[in-house]
């Protein structure tokens, strides 16, 4: 198949050689309580279906997605909810959510599931949607998009690719690897049902170089349908970014505010589509996912297949522990992941990696005068100046900022990881970002008010007017005529 | 365990640094500048070692002054660059004085004023060779012939240190440099042409006639700056730096490239008038120019298409004042032309982004084979 090239991007030290060949192994014993915060998705946070002290079984609803964006919640094993309540969420910020803890009571026992879509291929698109949002399974590659929504795409637009994300471009992590090497049917076979439900009549499924032995297994696995092809893509980060992903197999470049399904292609990860497979197959709703554990600190770094919910703490501890205090512990990649403030948050169903890195690896320094060397110019993978938005961002210069295109910025991090002078530029960009949206939404907001305010004056001169006429209509009936 | 949290990612980075990058420049330097102290003897070292000294201790009180740190800035490397730089532009014979007034302009007037590293508009070693040349034109413009260091003829150590550090006595040694000779000549209403054919020969010790012109022009046997007389050993390291992806082709070839055209176009139109495009690119400190200093980070624009129009700008007008204007080494005062123009090329010359038109709108939907 013939690739495109992509602009820009970095070549980071990819350190997946402590992870690679490590099988998935599930996380044994569990773990003593499970937190399943409500909101562990895009969009609005689901409402809870429980009540301390009730008993649940294995795969049992425990928060119902709410509104049209939303994702539900389900016990990962059978036990006994011992509170639900405002707890630390794995999130920067560090701010706490509404939580429900699950103590499992080592019976591992399923509730009633719902039936498997016998032929999913015969089946009507809408009902595979149902079943997908039913399961609560969102993008699992960390953006946490409610897949059915994604998935609902094919009703609006026309679509052409599915294109499944391999790439896997984040250094460390190896649990997509993995997936695709030891489960790629199961792969294969939620691309082929998540094609259906989209329409879209081709499936292209693209994988890193660097992933010999997943491309070698997602082929073998792939070769009896014509219609799926497995394209080895370069090296080269950020390729597992949606726009970027699907420039490097359309050539097209997705217009700025608008989709990749605008172009007809909608980019699902691997991860997300084995548990479509699981969800149509076996009605088997999320309940757990592959987490890499790695970073130089941790002592036996391994890919789990741990039960949403399991305390970070608990899964490092499964790896060995810590060999030191690790200077970031992340969850996700080093990239784009998220640091954590501690090692007491659960994993959600966007936690592909826990990352225990140590001071050397992280290879933090003091910020040094920006010496204008342009090289954030040349790698940025979205044509952006960072050097000149930072200048504004500096500045408190929003709108410069802006003008200089802050906004199309994906926060991909190859300006800041290849900055001389150590400057944090992505820190600022999503500082700006979010000072920018919040003031849009301020001015929309005023802009409304004040819409309605002139709405008013307008009514209020329209009546005083009609009044004036009306009088004016009165005096000269009243009047004689000359 | 409870870790802070202060930045967003990444939470990795390339082992690159600002020390790093300075210290790659200066060992791309070294080749050209031992061969050019070994080609013109004791006063040269003493020159080079009093001028990249001068530039550390500025950086140093300008630091102290302004009461900032003074270990991490000196420690990036920059005012030695700088120093090192503004010393390969200097007549290798010249006095002291030179190479530490130079270092005044360059790191106090052209640096620190303007902010400190990054912030300044113009290349601090060019404002020195500037603002020198036009107020002490004699002391700037005396190039001797080669008097290698150990040769028969040098002057020894001691009287190396008389010709440095004494009251000018470097008159009885000089010889013009290629371009300022090539003017001369021209002005004397000796054709460009023939001026050539003898060029070099003039100013050589006599053991080394046996090279041809363009040989002793590329290789440096010849008067001139430690920086213009050695055109292939800086062009090596202007390579290294390349190779190591410190700095990109655009901004090298597109100065090479204009000053060729412009000299090839009118040598072609008035051979008798115009010197050809190589004797451009070879003589001066083109090649100095084109890699090391016209490609200084903060003075030149960010954006690859911005380097190029900055580029050519340079080439073009290094052509037009080596040629026209009173001074026979252009290229110093059109890196400081386009330096002031660098900001409106960044203004006007962005990478197009993702997703949109050079103008800036979103991208029309191509209809049709995805
Ligand atoms: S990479 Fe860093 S030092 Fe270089 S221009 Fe960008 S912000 Fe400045
Ligand atoms: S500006 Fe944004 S998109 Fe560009 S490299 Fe930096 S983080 Fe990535």
């Amino acid at each position: 198949m013939k690739l495109f090239p992509i602009r820009g991007g970095i070549h980071p030290a990819y350190r997946k050689q402590a992870t690679a060949e490590k099988a998935i192994v599930a996380l044994l014993p569990l773990p003593a309580r499970l937190y399943l915060p409500l909101q562990q998705h895009m969009g609005a946070a689901a409402e809870a279906l429980v009540q301390p002290g009730d008993r649940v079984k294995k795969g049992q609803l425990l928060g119902r997605g709410v509104g049209p964006v939303s994702a539900a919640v389900h016990a990962p094993t059978s036990g006994r909810i011992a509170q639900v309540a405002e707890l630390t969420a794995p999130h920067p910020s560090g701010l706490p959510q509404l939580t429900i803890v699950l103590e499992p009571d080592g019976q591992d026992e399923w509730a009633e599931l719902a039936p498997p879509i016998a032929d999913p291929f015969a089946a009507d698109p809408k009902a595979i949607k149902e079943r997908v949002a039913q399961a609560g399974i969102v993008g699992m590659g960390g953006a946490t998009f409610p897949s059915s929504v994604k998935l609902d795409l094919g009703t609006r637009l026309k679509l052409e690719i599915l294109l499944l994300n391999g790439a896997e471009c984040e250094p460390y992590l190896t649990c997509d690897d993995r997936v695709m090497r030891e489960h790629p049917s199961e792969v294969i076979d939620g691309a082929r049902i998540m094609a259906h439900a989209l329409g879209a009549p081709r499936i292209v499924i693209a994988i890193e170089r660097n992933k010999p032995q997943a491309l070698d297994a997602m082929r073998l696995a792939a070769s009896a349908f014509p219609a799926i092809e497995v394209v080895d893509v370069p090296v080269q980060y950020p390729m597992g970014s949606e726009r970027h992903l699907t420039q490097a197999i359309t050539g097209q470049e997705t217009p700025a505010r608008k989709l990749t399904a605008d172009l007809g292609v909608v980019v699902h990860n691997v991860a997300t589509a084995r548990a479509v497979h699981h969800a149509v197959r076996f009605g088997r709703p999320l309940l757990s996912r592959v987490v890499t554990v790695s970073g130089g600190a941790v002592k036996e770094p391994k890919n789990v297949e741990a039960p949403l919910g399991t305390p970070v703490a608990d899964l490092i501890d499964f790896c060995g522990g810590l060999s030191e205090t690790p200077k970031r512990l992340v969850s996700g990649g080093p990239m784009m992941g998220q640091p954590l403030p501690s090692s007491e948050v659960p994993v959600v169903k966007g936690t592909s990696g826990i990352l225990a890195l140590t001071t050397a690896e992280a290879n933090e320094r003091p910020t040094q005068p920006c010496i204008r060397c342009g090289t954030c110019v040349t790698i940025c993978p979205c044509g952006l100046v960072p050097v000149e938005m930072a200048a504004h961002i500096r500045k408190d210069d929003l709108d410069g900022a802006a003008a200089w295109g802050v906004m199309d910025c994906v926060s991909c991090g190859s300006c800041s990881y290849i900055c001389p002078s150590y400057i944090p530029l992505v820190h600022y960009f999503n500082y700006a970002k979010g000072r920018i949206t919040a003031q849009d939404r301020e001015r929309r907001k005023q802009d409304e008010v004040k819409r309605l305010a002139e709405a008013r004056a307008a009514r209020l001169e329209k009546q005083a007017q009609a009044k004036r006429e009306a009088a004016a209509r009165k005096a000269q009936a009243e009047s004689p005529a000359p | 365990m409870r870790l802070i949290i202060d930045k967003s990612g990444p939470f990795t980075h390339a082992p690159v640094s600002v020390q790093r990058i300075m210290a790659t420049v200066i060992l791309a330097l070294v080749p050209a500048t031992l061969f050019n102290i070994g080609l013109f003897g004791w006063p040269a070292l003493f020159l080079f070692v009093v001028t990249v000294g001068s530039c550390v201790a500025v950086e140093a009180a300008c630091l102290m002054l302004a009461k900032r740190p003074v270990k991490p800035v000196l420690t990036d490397n920059s005012a030695i660059l700088t120093g090192w730089l503004y010393a390969m532009s200097l007549p290798p014979w010249a006095p002291w004085w030179t190479g530490t007034l130079g270092a005044v302009f360059a790191i106090a007037l052209a640096k620190h004023v303007f902010g400190g590293l990054g912030q300044n508009v113009f290349n601090p070693a060019m404002v020195a060779r500037v603002a020198l040349l036009v107020s002490f034109p004699v002391q700037m413009t005396l190039f001797v012939a080669p008097h290698p260091i150990f040769g028969a003829g040098s002057p020894g150590f001691v009287e190396s240190l008389a010709i440095t550090f004494g009251p000018g006595a470097t008159d009885a040694v000089s010889a013009a440099s290629a371009l300022g000779y090539v003017k001369n000549e021209l002005a004397r209403g000796i054709p460009v042409a023939d001026t050539l054919k003898q060029l070099s020969r003039e100013a050589l010790d006599p053991g080394l006639r046996h090279l041809p012109d363009l040989m002793d022009l590329a290789i440096g046997f010849k008067a001139g700056s430690l920086g213009e007389t050695s055109a292939l050993l800086v062009l090596l390291g202007g390579l290294f730096i390349l190779a190591r992806g410190i700095i990109s082709w655009h901004i090298p070839v597109a100065v090479l490239g204009s000053l060729f055209l412009f000299g090839t176009v009118f040598h072609a139109i008035d051979p008798t008038r115009y010197a050809p495009g190589y004797f451009h690119i070879l003589s001066g400190a083109a090649i100095l120019g084109a890699f090391f200093i016209a490609t200084d980070y903060v003075t030149s624009p960010v954006s690859k298409s911005g380097q190029l129009v900055f580029g050519a700008g340079i080439g073009a007008l290094t052509w037009l004042i080596r040629t026209y204007a009173g001074y026979p080494e252009g290229m110093a005062f059109a890196v400081l032309l386009m330096n002031a123009l660098a900001p409106i090329i960044d203004q006007h010359f962005k990478p197009r982004a993702f997703g949109r038109t050079r103008k800036g709108d979103p991208l029309p939907i191509a209809k049709g084979e995805p």
